[in-house]
């Protein structure tokens, strides 16, 4: 998973898991393939249907703010979501990720416009944007989240080691 | 050097002295689920295959969001939970019980604690000096299993409360100012910890209003040290056994310092979509409202219920305007129905919602029509939040709530008080 290759679909500051999966759909928590078909519907009502597999969640600020319903981050995986790139991301939505095995990218997203194509270079540490030609870099990924995201996710990474094999 | 309170709760639960943006594994004292989160960490749990619970005295399961149920798939939800607090012995918070934040501080958590909550307002029960935050369902079931958790460790903002609040500002009022102040992202990842001469003059139900909205500033956890108040809180609710001293080193280190003279504020409001988007009430411009919602884990406490009470005793809420009142717990029902509160409201054309998180979470029970105004005593005010992304929530103080039900739209308390 060295080089990711998607399309840029482009959201603002503040996305918060309300938009990711509002509780108006609490009903379909219990059906994650259902629901996903429902991801980021009150922030774009078209991008469920108009995403391919691989392409790019691609956001600003404090992205994933608000509650700490999994559920968000899960069905933007479970939709076929390559990496979650935004400026930043809230607290417990960057832990779910990691949890579940979702990639996040913290980069400058003010260069990525809707449509264009990316190429993430996890290795490497910056995002390519074709269409413009520009590289944006990025921090390496923090230990812990390399080790996660390598090992399936958590619950993966405790099946394997019995507990916590992280420090 | 010395150690905040964060530093100082997480050392005790790591065995060691740990230090701001250290990773560290820490033993959890309490965990929760909740209904809207529950059934995904009780399906992470079976697929460990652990067998049991860690510690299923204090495991909590919580059915609070959808209560009562109002669909057949969240009715199947209620049957997981409750079958698995059957089959593993966990603890059992049943639909009118109340919201679970409530719970934990009435029932559940002890200062020096630490809480993990798969709900984003654990942090509520940092006013008892207990180190609360919120998680995922998938961090959850392994605490469920194995006890502990992996943290990193927040560095702190302390934030200096002096003065006193005027008439018709209150906790919320300050909290709210805050995070208008700082930005909704202004202290992620950080520890917040509140104190100054003001804080011994605040009663527990203003501490808790103020943690319960920390995580709206992005905060890992909002923290008060303990004191007679705590010991009175805990007392009152059978546990004063429980009580410890928890304070910051006077030489612990801070990020930053913010201070605030509640002399200094107003009446606040915070507007559609987001919860820094702040006004002060003079800064309003007149805003019609379809629903009041009085309640939460934020605001729905016996103080907050006596509050719009007395705003709204022998008078009525406007016409065309729908007043919905939630207690927050069945403790908190009761004893407002002992106080005659709940007869003030209901005369006033109040409708009594079921303990627990009702309207606020948007699955039922006051679900916004495209284009309605709703003004809350909750914490949070995204898009689409209470059902409806083409309603428009307004959050503020359970008096400006009171009040603003009287007039028919968002007012200053300022001129009854």
């Amino acid at each position: 998973m060295s080089i990711l290759k998607g399309k840029a679909f482009k959201f603002g500051d503040n996305i918060s898991t309300d938009h990711i999966a509002p509780g108006r759909l609490f009903h379909l928590r219990s059906n994650l393939p259902e629901l996903a078909k429902h991801v980021l519907e009150d922030a774009d009502p078209e991008f469920a249907s108009k995403m391919s597999k691989g392409d790019f969640v691609v956001g600003g600020n404090n992205f994933g703010l608000g509650s700490s319903r999994e559920h968000a981050p899960q069905i933007i995986k479970i939709a076929g979501v390559g990496a979650v790139l935004a400026k930043s991301f809230a607290r417990i939505f960057y832990r779910n990720a990691i949890n579940i095995g979702l990639l996040l990218i913290e980069c400058d997203t003010d260069k990525i416009n809707a449509g264009d194509e990316l190429e993430v270079n996890i290795k490497e540490g910056y995002v390519y944007n074709k269409t413009q030609d520009i590289k944006l870099p990025f921090p390496p990924l923090p230990d812990v989240m390399i080790k996660l995201l390598n090992e399936g996710g958590l619950i993966e990474h405790i099946k394997k080691h019995g507990d916590f094999d992280l420090v | 050097m010395g150690q905040t309170i964060a530093e100082k709760i997480l050392s005790k639960h790591a065995d060691r002295p740990v230090k701001p943006g250290e990773l560290i594994i820490s033993n959890i004292d309490v965990v929760m689920v909740q209904d809207g989160t529950g059934p995904l960490a009780v399906n992470e749990f079976k697929k460990m295959g652990k067998g049991k619970l860690f510690n299923p005295e204090r495991t909590i399961l919580f059915i609070d969001h959808a209560a009562p149920s109002p669909r057949k798939e969240l009715s199947n939800s209620h049957t997981v939970l409750r079958d698995f607090a059957k089959e593993y012995g966990a603890v059992l918070s049943e639909v009118g019980e109340g919201v679970c934040h409530q719970r934990l501080i009435e029932s559940f958590v002890n200062p020096g604690e630490v809480l993990l909550g798969a709900d984003s307002h654990t942090c509520t029960s940092g006013a008892l000096g207990a180190f609360a935050t919120g998680v995922g369902s998938t961090d959850i079931a392994v605490v469920m299993a194995l006890g502990k958790t992996w943290l990193k460790v927040p560095s702190t903002y302390k934030i200096v409360l002096e003065g006193e609040f005027e008439k018709g500002v209150y906790a919320k009022d300050l909290i709210l100012y805050l995070i208008g102040l700082i930005g909704a992202d202004g202290a992620t990842y950080k520890a917040l910890e509140f104190t100054g001469s003001a804080v011994k003059n605040m009663t527990m139900s203003d501490r808790f209003t103020i943690s319960n909205m920390a995580v709206e500033a992005g905060a890992k956890a909002g923290l008060f040290e303990t004191d007679e108040k705590t010991r009175e809180y805990l007392k009152q609710h059978g546990r004063e056994n429980k009580f410890v001293e928890i304070k910051a080193d006077d030489d612990a280190e801070y990020e930053r310092v913010i201070n605030i003279n509640l002399s200094d504020l107003k009446p606040m409001i915070s507007l559609p979509h987001t919860v820094d988007n702040t006004k002060t009430i003079d800064e309003m411009p007149k805003v019609e409202v379809n629903q009041v919602y009085i309640g939460t884990c934020t605001n729905g406490r016996i103080e907050d219920l006596r509050i719009a009470a007395e705003i709204l005793k022998n008078k009525k809420v406007k016409e065309g305007v729908r007043l919905l009142v939630a207690p927050a717990s069945r403790q908190v029902f009761l004893q407002a129905l002992e106080e005659g509160l709940i007869t003030t409201l209901v005369n006033s054309g109040a409708a009594i919602v079921t303990s627990g998180c009702g309207a606020c979470v948007g699955v039922h029970a006051g679900i916004l029509g495209d284009g309605e105004v709703c003004l809350s005593s909750q914490n949070r005010n995204f898009q689409g939040r209470m059902g409806n992304t083409e309603g428009f929530i307004y959050l503020s103080s359970p008096a400006t709530c009171a009040y603003s039900a009287i007039k028919g739209y968002i007012a200053d308390v300022r001129e009854v008080l």
